[in-house]
């Protein structure tokens, strides 16, 4: 599979270090009342999803930027490669 | 129709012209007490016993497409019961076992050929957990047997003795380890149950749960609605989702796993034989090939076919290990969809949802489990209770804390 990096172009798959869903984006706030429960769904469930997924993947032999890859995981075609912190700051600017 | 040598030697006299399908190719009833979802390994294992130990009747198996044609078709083939922890290894004992009786309880040559499995040992810290876990393993009632160099160069003197970075320490044996024939079982399975007046219905993709008051009471299916008493899902590497259809989230990512195996060849491998030192197994099949694995590819992914880095990484591991693999020419290699879940251990459990119940989560380890699973998920199905030996195979250990790692890492779907 090839990442198209939104700074280095493209980049071989095996460059990166694959973490999974990028809802691990969204950390659940520790001090809510009902943490337990948002923690262990944070950390345990997945949609886990047969076609569009986006994901996170760190350019671990390369920049080492984190970032989220939209990629098919019914036939690994990648759609789109994103920074992780320009996805981040713009779930911020919009609440 | 009973198989016997007595009715092969008819049969070869009669021109073979007496054989009958060995299961009905059934169609869907309006109901059924009991429906089990997925014509795998584990779901015909599922109502096999269901119907022969537990007695129930009205029972039938959904396969999307045909059975045995999913995972139970595409794995290495090994069986042994060399776990570690409490919450395993009874469950994998018990299936070791159910294996050795197999072919006399369905009356179908499953091809079971307990030839040992050697796990090398290339450092002394890893002797040290070889030998805790061969004890552990005897503390369970199964078989274990610590073998040094020297014994290790008799049984298997290919192996690269002279590597300097993984040196052949010794090895963990178990003897009553080995190989199965993957799609006889599936088929052994599916015709015992159909003798027991299972209905195994082919073609026939679940598309969701009639759900009521929080109970099921119908799967609805490419070939109708269903009413169903209990349901049963086994559909380990659809798991998501399928259960996604009730609504539920699970502790599973899906990933892939690839096989290979060699042109044919004489025999050359005594057993099962795996590297400790990076991540390889290989086994001979009756046929010839040299049958290998390693790793899973390690992203999401519901293709059945892999990338070729990781191609690459079982070779080097094979090549570390076993040079003359190097002259074997492969013949086919694919891929199998795996429900990872977060410690590495399977979930045999009911849900949240009245008479809906779950079986899967096998990671890469789940044909080995077939009897046992099978058995304690009839348990499950038959009596509302989990098996003995399944008990800490349950949905709420992520939030209890009592995950069973049998790597010794913590939470993420990438352990076997």
């Amino acid at each position: 599979m090839i990442i198209p990096h939104p700074l280095l172009g493209p980049r071989d798959a095996r460059e990166f270090v694959y973490l999974g869903d990028a809802a691990l984006l969204d950390r659940p706030d520790g001090l809510a009342a009902d943490a337990d429960r948002l923690f262990h769904d944070y950390l345990y469930l997945r949609d886990n999803p047969a076609g569009i997924h986006r994901e996170l993947w760190f350019h671990e032999h390369g920049d080492r930027s984190w970032l989220v890859v939209t990629r098919d995981t019914v036939t690994h075609a990648i759609l789109k490669a994103e920074l992780a912190g320009d996805v981040a700051r713009k779930r911020r600017a919009n609440g | 129709m009973t198989y016997s040598g007595l009715r092969l030697i008819r049969e070869a006299l009669t021109g073979h012209r007496g054989w009958k399908p060995a299961w009905r190719d059934a169609a869907p009833r309006a109901s059924y007490d009991y429906v089990i979802v997925g014509g795998g390994g584990h779901g015909l294992a599922t109502a096999h016993y269901l119907a022969r130990t537990y007695r129930k009747a009205r029972i039938a198996v959904l396969e999307k497409g045909w059975i045995g044609g999913g995972n139970v078709g595409r794995n290495t083939t090994i069986i042994r019961s060399n776990y570690l922890l409490p919450g395993n290894e009874a469950f994998y004992e018990l299936s070791m076992t159910l294996w050795e009786s197999l072919e006399q309880e369905l009356n179908y040559n499953a091809m079971v050929s307990q030839r040992g499995i050697m796990n090398l040992i290339h450092s002394d810290a890893q002797r040290d957990a070889y030998r805790r876990r061969g004890n552990a393993m005897i503390l369970h009632g199964a078989d274990a047997e610590l073998l040094d160099a020297g014994q290790v160069r008799r049984e298997a003197p290919f192996l690269d003795f002279g590597n300097a970075r993984f040196p052949i320490r010794g090895a963990l044996v178990q003897r009553r380890a080995g190989t199965a024939r993957h799609d006889a079982v599936a088929w052994g399975y599916a015709r015992s149950a159909d003798r027991h007046g299972v209905d195994i219905i082919q073609n026939c993709e679940v598309t969701g749960f009639d759900i009521a008051h929080g109970r099921v009471r119908a799967v609805e299916t490419t070939r109708g609605r269903i009413g169903a008493g209990t349901v049963g899902v086994a559909v380990a590497g659809s798991s998501s989702r399928v259960m996604a259809l009730a609504g539920l989230r699970l502790p599973i990512e899906s990933h892939v796993l690839q096989a290979f195996v060699t042109e044919g060849l004489k025999p050359v491998l005594p057993g099962v034989i795996t590297f400790g030192a990076g991540h390889f197994y290989v086994s001979q099949s009756d046929k010839g090939g040299l049958v290998f694995g390693g790793d899973i590819d390690g992203y999401n992914s519901y293709a059945q076919r892999g990338n070729l880095p990781v191609v690459e990484d079982v070779c080097e591991g094979g090549m570390a290990v076993m040079p003359m693999i190097g002259r074997a020419r492969l013949l086919r290699m694919w891929g199998g969809v795996m429900d990872m879940t977060m410690d590495g251990s399977p979930i045999i459990d009911r849900t949240s949802v009245d008479g809906l119940f779950f079986n899967g989560g096998w990671c890469y380890g789940g044909f080995k489990a077939t009897p046992a699973s099978g058995l304690a998920f009839a348990h499950l199905l038959a009596t509302g209770e989990p098996h003995a030996t399944a008990r800490a195979f349950r949905f709420d250990r992520f939030s209890t804390g009592r995950m069973i790692d049998e790597k010794g890492a913590g939470a993420q779907p990438n352990l076997h």
